[in-house]
Formats: structure tokens, C-alpha cells, sequence
């Protein structure tokens, strides 16, 4: 078997973990939840094989040119979901709170569709630019920041679609239904800001190393260019995300909202730029 | 009148350290920063003209768009934001500062009432064997305390990480770090560059921002510059220069550069950046002249005449890289002496052995059809740049330290209670409450246990 397939066998059981999700939270039953769980457990340890092979084919066919699987948007897509089912599977073993997979799950699906289908992912050699050590350390610590944002924002469209009916809520009975199948409101805005805690640190390392890589390549670690000035916008969000929660109490509506814009200019940082803008990031796009 | 003008400089003061003015600052900075990655930097006139229209561009001048990154406003809002910082570290520093010289060893009944997480319970024993066993396990098992006897009843303290309240410090400290760093490579440093014909050599550099040539102090040679391929495509897997520098004529190093890894010299660094061609390709052509066997190997731009000996010269007229699968061949003609023009004929590189039988008076043999390459080289001193990796540092650590840890403290009081002792526990963390809830529950039952199962022993 070969990479490929791997990697489609990855997106059915992603596929499937969805499918197994939004069956719990239909039908309650705590089973069909372990077997969510254990079937996305199972699909990013197929995808990690994949992953693994792909950079194992990379040698047979490129010699010793070969390289990590990290190099343009079919492979960086990729990573993306399996960096979503790593930060996903961690959290959701401190909290185990297996409803959220129904959240989280969907952008990984997403992305393995998206690569499967329409994205060129041949393995290719690398053009001179990209042949650095700081490449494999720069996109891992991005996409597992992104990883970390797109958590985030999975709780927090819970949060968001569950406060309302939590607040009007009366009575001491818990909140019946699908909403009172999600984590208590708490639970989900603590979980908001412990994803994005994790996925700060972890940005803030992927634009260290992303210009100590510009220093090497071009002899200049910051030059505006659009991703680079984008990947700062996405960092002054979470900033402010986390200044406005410390100092001033910002938690609840206000953080996830905050939560929400912030992954939706972290997507732009990544795709937008590439696809709309133009700048020194443009072998991204192949 | 004093007073109104002590109260101006307060609200001044109480301006720059606010919190609000930082968190509206970052999201100014993420705001406008959006201009610059959507309208064009550092175009030319033209460039905005034929997308915006005059009218725009005039606009765009006076707003400082066309390099925003380095506007008057940009950089005064990095100004304004670098004051925030500072300020706020100042007036929150003191703060922390005397949690470190003054911990609350002895705790008020507030901290023992309003704790988050409390326990209290009696047992036996005397006071000082109590805090004897607490202090032994709290050591194991939390961290050193400190002791403390006032009106008759014994304190205990401990605390760890208290460094972690430093992490924000640090962390906002670095941040001015990395910008002071970018302001002494902006202000002593260059950003420039330079083309290097091969087999020559340059001692000035171009700067970016039109200030003219640059000396180096020192000679950079390029000996070849050359552009690999990966095997069976057309996309480049190199490109190389191998460059000398030289000082007073004497070579001092040698690297051959590629992209991804520069020279550097004295602080100043050549990265490979770009190529073409320098001036037109020419063939190296060996020439022998028949009568004599004597040997020369000459440079012959194609149409122009080249001299050889007795007053004969030769020109190449024509050249293909194919010639009817006999490969690469070049078509000339020798001029004799009193410029009569020779007939046509034609030599191939890859059969030497034919011109030799043509039996002229001279003999041909082409050795290659070359094209001389300048190499583009960028080159950049700047000598603020391990500030700012310190400064990297530094945001890594602090932010790490500032997020993942926490100052935890627990306080024990020990009063006599008839024949008994009343043992009080409160514990606090400053982030991260929840996660040491569960640390506190635990060491609680821990010391509950040790003193409940150890007293009655040591007393019996």
C-alpha cells in the first residue's frame, strides 16, 4: 500500500468519527461515543503511518533530495487535519468531553477532502529556496498553533450556540436536548482559552523560527511581507484574547467571539494570503 | 493649582499604563497592519496609477500606504505601544517585586476565611510536633516552608513558582528587546546588493533605500557561479556562486554560497539571490596552425573577427546545438591577410578529427559555446539581529513560564485547642485555579493522615 491510500482510508475514518459524533449527541449512548473517539484515535494513527511512508517515498523517488512531507499546500493541508486530530485527541484526554469531537472533526474531514480532491500532491523536489532544516521546524510549530486556534474555534461555536439557551434556562434540572449534551458553558470557555494557550506558545516559536529561516535564505528576519504581516495580525488577536481575559475578565460571549475571528484570520493567514495575496510565501500555493 | 496639575500628570500617567490602551493598541496594530498586505509597498508611481488612479495614488502619498510598515503612523503607534509596555511593567512591577521580599508568611484570618481552598480540623499532639511532621511532608511533597511563631500560635509558608509571576515581565520585556534590536540593524545596519560578473571581483555594494554605494572595506571575488537541475526537469535544485574575499590582495576565504546558506565576512553577510547572463556567449575555440603545430585557444564572440597568426583572422558566423545528430556545430571563415574572404565551412564539437582533414592552413576545434554569468548577490549587515534572537528567546521563555506555571502558596496556622491542636490549611494559586484545586484536595488529606496516624504513636 502507498501513502495514497493511507491517506483516503484516513479521511473515511475521520468520515466516520463525524458520522459516530453527531450520532451521539442524537442518541446519548456513552458506547457510540468511545467508538467516535476510538475511531478518530484510529484515523490519526493511519495518518501518522501515511505521513510517515509518504516521507519514506519521498526518497525513492527523489534519492537523497528527499524531505519531509511538509513542503506545499496538498502536504501542508494534510498536516493541518492531522495537527487538529493531535491537539483534539490530547484535550480530549484531560477532559473527555466527547461531544466536542462533532465540533472539531468536521475541519479535519474538511481538509483531507479538500487535499484529496482537488490538490495537486505529487512528490516533488524542492526549489533551492525551501531546501532548509528551519522549513520542517517552521511548519510543524505553525500548523500545531493553528491546530491549537481551530480547537478553539470548535468550542466556541458550542459556547455559542449553548449560552443562549443555557442563560434562559430555569429550573434545577439540567438543560435537556442537544444543548444539554455539550459540556457545561464553563467547561467549553475554559477549554476555549486552554486550546488557544497552547496554540499561542506554539505560534509565537512558528514565527520565531519562520524568521530565523528569512535571515538564512534572504538576510532579512522581517520584511512585511503579506503572510508574515498576516501570521503577526493572528498573533496580536490571541494577545489581546489573552490580555482582555487575565486583566479585564473578558471570558464567556466576548472570548468566544474573539476565538471565532481570531481562527478565521488565522485561516486567512493561511490560505487567504496564498490564494488571494501575493508575496514571498507564493510556493505555497502549488 | 498644584494640585490640578499633580492630578493632570496622573491621568497622563494613568493613561500609559493602562491595560485598555494596550489591548486597543494591539488590535490598532492588527488593524492597520491589513493595509499594507493589501495595497502594494514600494511600488513605483506607475504601479498605483494604473490600479488606483491619480487621484488614489496622491492619496495613498499622503497617507504614507506606499510603505506603511514605515510610515510616521505606524511607527508611532509602535512608539505609543513600546511607552505602554514599559509603563505598565513599571507600575505592576513593585508588586510582584514584594512578593518575592515580603512573602505573607503569617496569614490573616481573611486569607484562612476567603481562600478558595481551606480545610480545618483538630488533632492531637502539641503544636510544634505538628509543624514538625507538616514541614517534613510539605518538603517532600510541595516545597521548603518557613516557620513562624506569633501570639502564641505557630505559621507555616510555603510556596513554589513564584517565578512564574516574571513570565509576563519577561515575556513584554522581550518584546521591547526584539524592537530595540530592529532599531540598531535599521539605524547601523544595511540592507544592499550587488551583481558579480563571474572571474571579477567588487568592493561597493548598492544600498535598497537609494543611499548610494556602500564600501565594504574588503575586495568579494566571484569565481563561477553555476545553476543545477534535478535530473530529467527543468527546475532548478541550485544555485551556487563560489566566492572569494580578499584583503589587500590576499585571500582570506573561500565558500561556495548557495540559497539557504550565505557568506558572512566581518558582519556582513552575501546571500545568493538572483543571475543572468553577462554580455553575449562566445566559443572557446582551439586553433593550431598546421605548418607550425603551434597551439592557441581563443574567446570568439559570434560575427566578430578574431586575429590569429601571419595577419589571418577567423569568424564564427553561425551556430546549432544540433547539427543533423552530429551535436553542437558552429559555421566560419578565415580572412588572409589582405582581408579576402575565405569560403564557409563548418565544425563539430563532438568530431574534431574533420577539420584536422579539411587541411587548411589552420585547424578548428570547437571546445564549447559558453555563456559568462553574473551572480546577484544580497548583502546585509546588521548588527542588531542577536538582540533580537535574545528577545526571541526570551518571548519563548517568558510566555512559556507566564502560561504553563503558576505562584502556588499554602499557609498553615497551628493553635492550641483545649488538649488538641486546630489545624488551619489555605492554599492559592494565581493561574491555573482549578488544576491546583485537585494539588490542594490531595496534600490536604496527605497532611490530614500524616498528623491523624503519626501523633498518638510519638505521644503513646
Amino acid at each position: 500500500m502507498d501513502s495514497g491510500q493511507f491517506f483516503n482510508l484516513t479521511t473515511i475514518a475521520y468520515f466516520a468519527a463525524m458520522v459516530l459524533f453527531f450520532a451521539y449527541i442524537a442518541t446519548k449512548n456513552k458506547t457510540v461515543a468511545l467508538i467516535a473517539t476510538l475511531t478518530s484515535f484510529a484515523g490519526f494513527l493511519i495518518q501518522t503511518i501515511a505521513l510517515g511512508l509518504r516521507w519514506y517515498e519521498s526518497y525513492q523517488i527523489l534519492g537523497t533530495d528527499g524531505r519531509a512531507p511538509l513542503t506545499n499546500l496538498y502536504e501542508s493541508v494534510v498536516f493541518f487535519a492531522w495537527s487538529i486530530l493531535l491537539i483534539y485527541l490530547l484535550m480530549d484526554l484531560k477532559y473527555k468531553q466527547r461531544t466536542i469531537g462533532a465540533f472539531v472533526l468536521p475541519i479535519a474531514l474538511f481538509s483531507m477532502l479538500w487535499a484529496q480532491m482537488s490538490l495537486h500532491s505529487a512528490i516533488d523536489p524542492l526549489v533551492p529556496a525551501l531546501q532548509s532544516n528551519w522549513l520542517t521546524y517552521h511548519v510543524i510549530t505553525c500548523f500545531l498553533g493553528y491546530a491549537g486556534f481551530a480547537v478553539a474555534f470548535g468550542v466556541s461555536v458550542m459556547y455559542l450556540l449553548k449560552i443562549g439557551k443555557e442563560e434562559k434556562h430555569q429550573g434545577k434540572e439540567p438543560l435537556g436536548g442537544i444543548f444539554g449534551m455539550f459540556p457545561p458553558c464553563k467547561v467549553l470557555d475554559d477549554m476555549n482559552y486552554k486550546a488557544i494557550m497552547i496554540g499561542f506558545p506554539l505560534l509565537t516559536l512558528g514565527i520565531v523560527t519562520g524568521a530565523a529561516w528569512a535571515y538564512y535564505a534572504w538576510g532579512t528576519y522581517w520584511s512585511w511581507d503579506p503572510k508574515e504581516t498576516w501570521s503577526l495580525i493572528v498573533w496580536f488577536l490571541y494577545a489581546a484574547f489573552l490580555h482582555a481575559r487575565f486583566t479585564r475578565g473578558w471570558v464567556g460571549r466576548r472570548a468566544a467571539w474573539l476565538s471565532v475571528i481570531g481562527f478565521a484570520a488565522t485561516l486567512f493567514c493561511y490560505l487567504g494570503v496564498n490564494l488571494v495575496l501575493s508575496g514571498l510565501h507564493s510556493y505555497g500555493s502549488g | 493649582m498644584a494640585e490640578t496639575k499633580k492630578s493632570f500628570t496622573e491621568t497622563i500617567w494613568d493613561f500609559f499604563c493602562s491595560l485598555k490602551l494596550a489591548i486597543i493598541l494591539v488590535l490598532l496594530l492588527a488593524l492597520t497592519s491589513i493595509i499594507g498586505t493589501v495595497i502594494l509597498q514600494n511600488g513605483s508611481p506607475a504601479d498605483y496609477i494604473r490600479e488606483y488612479g491619480q487621484a488614489n495614488y496622491e492619496l495613498f502619498k499622503k497617507l504614507q500606504f506606499i510603505d506603511m510598515y514605515h510610515s510616521t503612523w505606524f511607527i508611532g503607534i509602535l512608539a505609543l505601544f513600546s511607552v505602554n509596555l514599559i509603563c505598565c511593567s513599571i507600575k505592576h512591577f513593585p508588586r510582584v517585586w514584594k512578593f518575592v521580599k515580603e512573602p505573607t508568611l503569617v496569614a490573616s484570618s481573611a486569607i484562612f476565611k476567603g481562600s478558595a481552598n481551606r480545610a480545618e480540623f483538630s488533632c492531637k499532639g502539641s503544636k510544634q510536633q505538628i509543624a514538625e511532621q507538616i514541614s517534613t511532608l510539605l518538603k517532600k511533597e510541595f516545597a521548603k516552608t518557613t516557620l513562624t511563631e506569633k501570639d502564641d500560635k505557630l505559621y507555616l509558608f510555603a510556596q513554589k513558582g513564584i517565578y512564574s509571576r516574571f513570565g509576563a515581565y519577561i515575556t513584554h520585556l522581550s518584546i521591547l528587546i526584539i524592537m530595540a534590536g530592529a532599531v540598531i540593524g535599521n539605524v547601523w545596519g544595511y540592507k544592499a546588493f550587488v551583481n558579480v560578473v563571474e572571474g571579477t571581483s567588487v568592493d561597493q555594494v548598492r544600498s535598497r533605500n537609494n543611499t548610494g554605494l556602500i564600501d565594504l572595506g574588503f575586495t568579494v571575488r566571484c569565481d563561477d557561479f553555476d545553476v543545477s537541475y534535478y535530473p530529467d526537469s527543468n527546475r532548478p535544485k541550485d544555485y551556487t556562486s563560489d566566492l572569494v574575499i580578499l584583503e589587500n590582495g590576499e585571500e582570506i576565504v573561500h565558500k561556495q554560497i548557495e540559497v539557504n546558506d550565505p557568506l558572512t565576512y566581518k558582519g556582513i553577510k552575501f546571500y545568493q539571490s538572483s543571475y543572468g547572463p553577462a554580455g553575449n556567449p562566445f566559443f572557446k575555440v582551439k586553433v593550431t596552425e598546421n605548418a607550425t603545430g603551434e597551439v592557441a585557444v581563443v574567446k570568439a564572440h559570434q560575427g566578430k573577427h578574431v586575429q590569429l597568426a601571419g595577419g589571418y583572422s577567423f569568424a564564427v558566423t553561425n551556430f546549432t546545438e544540433n547539427d543533423r545528430n552530429f551535436g553542437p556545430a558552429m559555421q566560419l571563415h578565415v580572412n588572409t591577410p589582405d582581408g579576402q574572404h575565405g569560403a564557409p565551412f563548418v565544425v563539430w564539437q563532438n568530431h574534431p578529427q574533420f577539420d584536422v582533414k579539411r587541411g587548411g592552413i589552420f585547424s578548428f576545434e570547437l571546445l564549447g559555446h559558453e555563456q559568462t554569468y553574473y551572480t546577484g548577490l544580497q548583502v546585509a549587515k546588521d548588527p542588531g539581529v542577536n538582540i533580537v534572537w535574545a528577545g526571541c528567546f526570551l518571548i519563548m521563555f517568558g510566555s512559556l513560564t507566564a502560561f504553563f506555571f503558576s505562584h502556588k502558596r499554602i499557609w498553615i496556622s497551628l493553635e492550641d485547642d483545649g488538649k488538641k491542636t486546630k489545624v488551619l490549611i489555605a492554599g492559592n494559586a494565581h493561574r491555573n485555579q482549578p488544576g491546583f484545586s485537585l494539588a490542594f484536595d490531595d496534600l490536604e488529606q496527605q497532611i490530614e493522615a500524616t498528623v491523624k496516624t503519626e501523633s498518638p504513636k510519638k505521644e503513646g
